[in-house]
């Protein structure tokens, strides 16, 4: 569903004189759908920075990401214009943020029956989906008409990964989506994260938990050993000095 | 690419050209122009005049929220009042989907068209609210004289439409009767946002319209501009300096500077991988 080909990123700091900062360099892998691909390496050599180019959080460098839409069209997410990617966001491909951005004053509720009355479900079914997965996630109905700004951060990061599975999206991107959390919520999560691997999803993590490693993933891809970089954090030191 | 075409945009604005003054030989050679903007500014150092906005073109299609950012300075508000047809521009062609199929270019209708392009297709709500409320009538008032614009004759429907709309921007039902000028900064920029949308409007634009609240109200105020996205479906042009605000708010973002547009994309890639040298001081000096 997804193949990624001689992929590379580099930042160009301009209010730094220029200098340029390698965050990953010739990544090739492919993923097909309902399986799970693992991005494993040390801190800082770029796993984050390869989630966020495929998703176009970052503009990459050079390299294609060949993804196959619903509609049966490739498209390369590396150079497709703006609103083709926004709309396949909208509708296909979902992203679990390592850290979790919330809107002031939009409950919990809302923030999940949003995105599937924006896909044109009615307001009930939508609400009976999300309660559904709340009790499953352990997110008692007290909290349900809560804001979010005040939550714990393991509550938070469930809801995290509730918004982006909701919708069950084609394909989708997860950041440490259990780190922050302890080992019954995660169990808990990653039945769901399987559950919807099940039906069909094609999916890209980077974990750090071994657990999570072992249970979800199908293959990998280590950077250690395809990056003969040394990683962003050699590479700055290098150009500070 | 593209097989949806043309008409699904809401807007276009094609090579807007603003300036205050006459302009010189040195400052209307058009190719001068982008190298002069990097030397001085917006400024030409003949015969000093202004170009507020230069060469800017936008595509917003429909129902999406397009934040525009930069300094004081930028050419932000330029560009809003000439999208609310509020200045003249030295050039430029201005499109709208929702008048006649977006064929006519809308800086060049009659006095009487431009009338009723601004009332009837677009909604703006200003930085500051004097300039979009008539501060000795009631808030109520401030909302009918809009739908009265619009045709409306019926003094039951307006009245009617104006309380919900008004309850429905959080501004309680025993105070509709009240000048706005007795109101907080937020809740009168809660009446604009409600005189905005009246009439339904296609296109809203909104002029930093939080700038100057407090947090608890600008967070009102932002969840009533989502809000009103989301229930009545606008297409929005969001300005505003405030980067939180335009990362909450926006699909895509265009950053100004020197009354040009020097960087566009979505907005997270706007945010955190910035390309231009200004974009990136922009958001290096973002307190987090």
């Amino acid at each position: 569903m997804l193949s990624v080909e001689k992929l590379s990123k580099e930042f160009i700091i301009h209010t730094r004189r220029g200098i340029r900062i390698p965050g990953f360099a010739n990544v090739s892998f492919e993923v097909t759908a309902g399986s799970l691909l693992a991005v494993t390496g040390p801190s800082g050599i770029g796993k984050s920075s390869l989630l966020k180019c495929i998703y176009r959080t970052y503009l990459p460098t050079e390299g294609r990401i060949l993804y196959e839409a619903q509609n049966g069209e490739t498209v390369d997410l590396a150079a497709a214009g703006d609103w083709e990617v926004l709309a396949l966001r909208r509708s296909e491909i979902g992203y679990v943020s390592q850290f979790f951005h919330v809107m002031p004053r939009v409950s919990m509720m809302d923030i999940l029956t949003e995105p599937l009355t924006a896909r044109g479900l009615e307001k009930e079914e939508a609400r009976e989906r999300a309660a559904r997965m709340l009790s499953r996630a352990g997110l008692g109905q007290t909290l349900w008409e809560m804001y979010p700004a005040t939550f714990s951060g393991g509550e938070k990061q469930r809801l995290n990964i509730l918004r982006a599975i909701i919708t069950k999206p084609r394909f989708l991107l997860l950041d440490e989506p259990t780190a922050s959390l302890d080992s019954g919520y995660k169990s808990r999560i990653m039945d769901m994260i399987l559950e919807l691997k099940g039906e069909g999803t094609a999916m890209i993590g980077v974990f750090h938990d071994r657990d999570a490693l072992a249970v979800l993933s199908d293959a990998r891809y280590d950077f250690e050993g395809q990056q003969p970089l040394g990683g962003v954090t050699g590479a700055l030191g290098e150009c500070i000095r | 690419m593209d097989p949806v075409g043309e008409e699904r945009f809401a807007l276009r604005l094609e090579h807007l050209t603003v300036r205050y003054g006459d302009g010189c030989a040195l400052c209307l050679a058009e190719r001068a122009q982008a190298a002069r903007a990097r030397q001085s500014g917006n400024r030409c150092p003949r015969c000093g005049t202004v170009w507020a906005a230069r060469d800017v073109s936008l595509k917003v299609r429909e129902g999406e929220i397009l934040g525009v950012v930069g300094e004081s300075g930028s050419g932000k508000s330029t560009l809003t009042q000439a999208l609310y047809l509020d200045i003249d521009p030295a050039g430029g062609a201005y499109y709208l989907s929702s008048y006649e199929r977006g064929e006519r270019d809308v800086f060049t209708v009659s006095p009487q068209q431009r009338k009723y392009v601004r009332g009837q297709l677009l909604g703006m709500v200003y930085q500051n609210p004097h300039l979009g409320l008539r501060m000795r009538f009631s808030a109520s008032a401030n909302v009918a004289e809009k739908l009265l614009a619009a045709g409306s004759r019926h003094v039951g429907f307006m009245m009617e439409r104006t309380n919900a709309l008004l309850a429905h921007m959080e501004v309680p039902v025993s105070r509709v009767k009240e000048p706005p000028r007795y109101f907080s900064g937020g809740m009168q920029q809660r009446v604009q946002i409600a005189k905005a949308v009246a009439n339904n409007p296609p296109v809203l634009l909104l002029d930093e319209v939080t700038t100057g609240l407090d947090l608890s109200v600008q967070a009102r105020v932002l969840d009533l501009v989502k809000s009103v996205q989301r229930d009545f479906g606008v297409t929005m042009i969001v300005v505003s300096h405030d980067l939180a605000v335009v990362r909450m708010l926006a699909d895509r973002t265009v950053v100004m500077l020197n009354g040009q547009i020097v960087e566009e994309g979505i907005t997270d890639q706007i945010m955190e991988d910035p390309q231009h040298v200004y974009t990136q001081t922009l958001v290096n000096s973002l307190l987090l």
